[in-house]
This record gives C-alpha cells, sequence and structure tokens, in this order.
C-alpha cells in the first residue's frame, strides 16, 4: 500500500517523478514514473503493454505538454493508428501538431547479413532525429526486443542496449522500455538487468472464468511504492488503476439523517432514519422483502428530490417496477423525471474491476444522492472471496467520501443469517435482517435491526408486512407459543380487542351505576331538605306568632296601664 | 519491402553480370568502423563486379532522416539497391564470404 498519497513532495532528494496521468498508477508509484530514467513494463502478449506505454505518451502529450517519441518494432503506424482510435486517441492529428512522433522499425532476418563487426548507431541516429523533431521528454520502446529477432550476435546486441539506455539517461528523457515475458526470468532476454531503476509487471489472468489483468510493481528504486497485485482495466478512455486512494479512512461524517422511506422503521432508529453517508446493509432469505424495502427508501429519497441510481444484478429494471408496483410503489414516474436511472448487468457479464469502473463512470455522471446494489451477494461468483470484499471496501469508501448513501442488498443463507459469505458487515453502518418465522403452518417474515452505529435502535422485532401501500412494520406479539405473526397476530390482535371491549363495557356498567346511586342520593337529599324547610317554615310561623302575641299582649298592658292611670 | 519502380527484371541466382549495381553504403561519420567498411567495399567490388558497379556513401550524421527510408538500424550497413531485391548487409564487411552471399555473388572460385 502506498504511503506516498498524503506527501506530494518528492520522497528522497533529486528524484523526481513523471506524472503519467494514467488513472491510479501515479497514485501506486507515488507520483509516477523515475524522471528521466528508462522504466521496463513487461508481461506476456496481450497484457496491455503497449496501450500502457502508448497512454504514457498520450497523456503526457495532452495533459502535461511533454511530446513523446513512439519506436514501434512490431506494428505498423496504419495498424497504431486504427488500434489507438479504438481507445479514443486520434494519433495522426498528434503527429501533424507535433506532439507525437512515431518511427516504425522493421527488420528481418532473411534481408540481413551481419558480415563483421557493427553497432546499433542507425537506431540511435534515428531516435535522435525522433526526439529532436518533437522535442520530446518521453520515449517509448515497444518491443526492443524485436532486435534480436534480427540479429544473432548478442553480444553485440547487448552492449548496444547498455549503451542505449545510458544514453537516454544522457538525454534526459522519461522512457518505456515494453518487454515480453521470459520462462524464468522476467524477459525473455534479460533487459532487467539493464533497466534498473523501475520495473512493473502486468498479468493477465482468470478467474472464476472471469478475465481480470493485474499491475504490479516489482521494482522501483528510491521511491516507496505500494506493492501488491493492483487489478486493472482497459476501457474506452485507456487504462484505469482502480482507485487506492481512498483506503485512507479519513472521510467525513455527517450528522443528517434520510427517512428510510417506512415510518415506522424511522421510529425504530429514535427519530429520523438512517444518516447520510451511511452504509446499509439489508440481508435476508429468498423473498423476505430486501427489494422492497429499497425501493421505499429510494422511493422516499425521490420525493425529496434527491437523485438515485440503482444498480441490479438480478432483475430487469422492468421487473422491478412492475413488482414494485404490486406494492403500491410507484418507481416509473421519478424514472421520467430522471431522478431515477437503473443500470442492469448479470454479474458474469464482465470482472469484479469492470463494475467498479461501471459503478464509478455512472457515479460520477449521474452525481446521485442515494446509490442502491441489489444484490451484492452474487458479485462472489465473478471473484474470490477476498477479491469482492476488496471491490466492496473500495466501493464503500468511494460512496461515503462522496457522502453517498449507499443501501445494499445480500441474500443469506437459512443457517448462517448473521453473516454474510464476504464477511462485508464490518463495512456496514447499518445492518437490518428480514427472516422468515414460521408458525401454525404459515411463514412471515420479521425484521430485526442487528445493528446501526452512531444511533440508538429499537431492539424489538417487527413483523414486515407488503401491503398495497408498501412495506409496513406491524408489532409482533411474544404469545404463550413464542412470536406470533401472520395469522396468529390478527387472532390475538382480534382477541385483545374484544377483551378491551369487555373491559370498556364493565367500565361503562360501573359508571353508569355511580350515576344511579348518586341520582339516588340526591333525590334523598332534596327530599330531606323539603322536610327540613316545612319544618322551618312552621317554626319560623310560630316564633313570629309568638312574637305577635308578645307584642299584643305588651300593647294591652301598656293600655291598660294608661287607662288605669288617666281614671285615677 | 520498398518496391522500387525501375523496371529492372528479377536478377536470377546466377550470373548477374550485365545489370548495373547499385550499393549504399550507410555510415555514422568517420569512425574507423566505417572507413574499413569502405575499404572492404572497394575491395570487394574491384574484384567482383569491375566496372559495373556504383557506391554511394551515405553519412547518417549529416543526413539523419535518411536511415529512415531504408530501415537502417546497424551501422555501417551496405544496402544492395539494384539489382532487386533489395539486401541488407551489416557489419563492417570484414567476412568477404558472408558478404558476398549477402549480394547473392557468387566468387569466381567456387561454383
Amino acid at each position: 500500500m502506498s504511503k506516498q498519497n498524503k506527501a506530494k513532495k518528492p520522497s528522497m532528494a533529486g528524484l523526481t517523478k513523471c506524472p503519467t496521468g494514467i488513472q491510479g498508477l501515479d497514485e501506486i508509484t507515488g507520483g509516477g514514473l523515475p524522471q528521466g530514467r528508462p522504466t521496463l513494463v513487461c508481461g506476456s502478449a496481450g497484457c496491455g503493454k503497449t496501450v500502457l506505454a502508448m497512454e504514457f505518451l498520450l497523456r503526457g502529450a495532452l495533459q502535461y505538454n511533454e511530446p513523446g517519441v513512439f519506436i514501434c518494432f512490431e506494428e505498423t503506424l496504419e495498424d497504431l493508428t486504427k488500434n489507438f482510435s479504438s481507445l479514443g486517441f486520434d494519433l495522426n492529428d498528434l503527429i501533424a501538431r507535433k506532439k507525437l512522433a512515431i518511427d516504425y522499425v522493421r527488420m528481418e532476418r532473411s534481408e540481413i547479413e551481419e558480415t563483421g563487426e557493427f553497432d546499433l548507431e542507425g537506431l540511435f541516429i534515428r531516435l535522435e532525429l525522433a526526439i529532436n523533431s518533437v522535442k520530446a521528454k518521453r520515449v517509448v520502446l515497444d518491443t526492443v526486443e524485436g532486435l534480436f529477432a534480427g540479429f544473432t550476435n548478442e553480444s553485440i546486441l547487448r552492449a548496444e542496449l547498455r549503451r542505449l539506455f545510458r544514453w537516454l539517461k544522457e538525454k534526459g528523457v522519461t522512457a518505456i522500455i515494453t518487454g515480453e515475458q521470459g520462462e524464468k526470468t522476467l524477459t525473455r532476454y534479460g533487459l532487467e538487468e539493464y533497466v534498473a531503476d523501475c520495473v512493473i509487471t502486468l498479468a493477465h489472468g482468470s478467474t472464476e472464468q472471469v478475465a481480470t489483468r493485474r499491475m504490479r510493481i516489482v521494482k522501483y528504486r528510491g521511491s516507496l511504492h505500494g506493492t501488491n497485485d493492483y487489478p486493472f482495466l482497459i476501457d474506452e478512455q485507456g487504462i484505469s488503476i482502480l482507485p487506492v486512494t481512498s483506503l485512507g479512512l479519513d472521510n467525513a461524517a455527517s450528522i443528517e439523517k434520510i427517512p428510510t422511506g417506512i415510518p415506522r422503521l424511522d421510529t425504530m432508529f429514535s427519530g429520523n432514519g438512517y444518516y447520510r453517508g451511511s452504509s446499509i446493509l439489508v440481508s435476508g432469505t429468498a423473498g423476505s422483502g430486501k427489494t422492497s424495502m429499497i425501493a421505499e427508501f429510494i422511493n422516499a429519497a425521490c420525493r425529496r428530490g434527491e437523485r438515485c441510481l440503482f444498480f441490479i444484478f438480478e432483475e430487469s429494471p422492468a421487473q422491478i417496477i412492475r413488482n414494485m408496483r404490486s406494492i403500491g410503489i410507484d418507481l416509473e414516474p421519478w424514472v421520467k423525471k430522471g431522478l431515477l436511472r437503473f443500470h442492469a448487468a448479470r454479474p458474469s457479464l464482465y470482472g469484479l474491476e469492470m463494475h467498479l469502473v461501471t459503478i464509478h463512470k455512472q457515479i460520477k455522471e449521474f452525481s446521485p444522492g442515494v446509490v442502491a446494489i441489489d444484490p451484492i451477494s452474487n458479485l462472489v461468483n465473478i471473484g474470490t472471496i477476498t477479491e469482492t470484499k476488496s471491490m466492496l471496501t473500495r466501493l464503500v469508501d468511494f460512496l461515503k467520501t462522496g457522502l453517498i448513501t449507499g443501501i445494499f442488498t445480500n441474500l443469506s443463507h437459512g443457517d448462517s443469517l448473521e453473516e454474510t459469505d464476504m464477511g462485508v458487515s464490518s463495512l456496514m453502518d447499518t445492518w437490518l435482517l428480514l427472516r422468515d418465522i414460521e408458525i401454525n403452518g404459515e411463514r412471515n417474515r420479521a425484521l430485526y435491526v442487528l445493528k446501526s452505529r452512531g444511533m440508538k435502535h429499537s431492539n424489538q422485532v417487527r413483523e414486515l408486512v407488503l401491503t398495497d401501500k408498501g412495506v409496513d412494520l406491524k408489532d409482533v406479539y411474544i404469545g404463550a407459543a413464542g412470536v406470533l405473526t401472520g395469522s396468529a397476530r390478527l387472532s390475538q390482535e382480534a382477541r385483545e380487542k374484544a377483551e378491551a371491549m369487555v373491559r370498556k363495557q364493565g367500565l361503562d356498567l360501573k359508571q353508569r351505576e355511580l350515576e344511579r346511586k348518586r341520582r339516588i342520593l340526591d333525590a334523598q337529599i332534596a327530599a330531606m331538605r323539603t322536610e327540613f324547610e316545612s319544618e322551618e317554615d312552621k317554626l319560623k310561623k310560630t316564633i313570629s306568632e309568638e312574637k305577635l302575641s308578645e307584642k299584643v299582649t305588651e300593647q294591652d298592658r301598656v293600655d291598660m296601664g294608661k287607662l288605669r292611670r288617666a281614671d285615677k | 519491402m520498398k518496391t522500387d519502380k525501375t523496371a529492372v527484371k528479377k536478377t536470377r541466382k546466377t550470373e548477374p553480370k550485365e545489370e548495373m549495381w547499385l550499393l549504399r553504403l550507410y555510415v555514422a561519420g568517420q569512425t574507423p568502423k566505417s572507413l574499413l567498411a569502405f575499404a572492404n567495399l572497394e575491395k570487394i567490388c574491384k574484384e567482383h563486379l569491375a566496372g559495373k558497379y556504383e557506391i554511394e556513401v551515405i553519412d547518417l550524421l549529416k543526413n539523419p532522416q535518411l536511415a529512415k527510408g531504408d530501415q537502417i538500424l546497424a551501422m555501417p550497413t551496405l544496402v544492395r539497391k539494384l539489382p532487386e531485391p533489395v539486401k541488407k548487409i551489416v557489419g563492417d564487411l570484414s567476412n568477404t564470404v558472408k558478404v558476398l552471399v549477402g549480394l547473392d555473388l557468387r566468387p569466381r572460385r567456387l561454383e
């Protein structure tokens, strides 16, 4: 693994590097090829040596303004032009603009008779001419072993080769020498003795019937470099070595949350859903509703106006749209609006690296906020487990760097539900497990939240129901017979409803009873009060009568007194 | 292979005595090898091609672009331009037998 990513300055004093412009190569070499020195690129036929060398020159001319010279010992100029136009490079235009000079060196053994001492000064002269004609800084010799085919005197050849490489160094050009792979040595004729500064090998292998290309930096004098086998591929834009940059694990973490599309699930995640930029794994056995969950998530995202990219490895887009419509999720309007894009391919269509490149390209073009991949489990069919895991690691890293939320489905097998084939659960921030529960002769789906990094989540099992209006989560009952789902749940619900009703009725009754008693009490109180009032009246009357009679008596006495006095 | 537009008929493998021989010697400056090659060439021509040869000496240091045309790699190289087919002989021409075989000139002594 290259440790040069963070340090962009030369690793040692005086070792400058020549950037190649080839995607990924500059990263693993820590800046490019050694400047002013020859680099050996070897590999068997068809590995991509010529493509690598050509791309080095072309990008040098186009991107770094360093013209180049291509000395070709194998193909004619017309063939080269044709081959490279298929990669999108127009050689004739570059030659016309004096950014590139191509010289085709041909020799046929039958024509040549060696009669004494000779040297290869002719080659030097031609090379010098070509370099001076475009003021080249980069040179490619493809493949220098062609010389061995033409001349028999190996000792002269080797001496001249040594002289050639010294001459190239003196000229200060960065050169790529290509060579065929040898049986026991790196190259058939042992060129690696002379080109000792940097050696890169390319290999073309086949894993599980899918072809993969690999590159390895065997030696890089004076520099740290990535030492592993790096898979790469050649597509319409040249060579891409797949991104090793993002293995630095320094991506930012967002605290924004986005809804899952299923409101009940949002609440299971203590509020608002998944973290933006996180990776979500939905695993489950066949038919457990994984794709439906993705569809709900995508639906919610599109509704918010976010773009979604959906990679399908098992079904066609039309099939998914039809299936999701049956549960009430209509994805077609989003496709029409350009918010949702499908990309479907069988895994065995190309190798893992090609899939990764395709995904990268689509993401770069479309800039989605959400990427869904359904499923990731059949990618193991096209590579070994380690390779698949490596590819998925890089993919997840790439998504996280771009703060793109990734949701993946994985087909798990009955007995190993809490593992994934590739051990990728450690890459995932959230893991939802869908499981079938079989009871009373029926199977129902249950959802478990196995983990969710960074937020509280419910540990309750929920039943997943696919209704006409989408995915719904219902509570599950723990009854005497265990977890109850499906019809058992329905009957339990009915029973509870009935019980509730009965209780309610009981309460009503009691309430009415109480009312009645109060009324009786009230009536009694009213009666007593009436009685009391009548008593009160009587008493008051009596008192007033008494008072009156007292007054009358008093008056009488006064009157009588008055009368008696008057008479005296 | 370059095709010449001359109307010279193809040489038979024996007794090429009637046509004019055009020989071109490519050298890279006045090095000991090139001087030796020239000397050897003159000697062979005088011996086997008396009177019907023409030697052209091309110094690639002065005219580097001419190397491409005849696909010259090694130095010195002798190219038999006429009669056809074009033949190339590489080296300082010290090995006379090989030169003769290369030029397709049977020496008068060996039949």
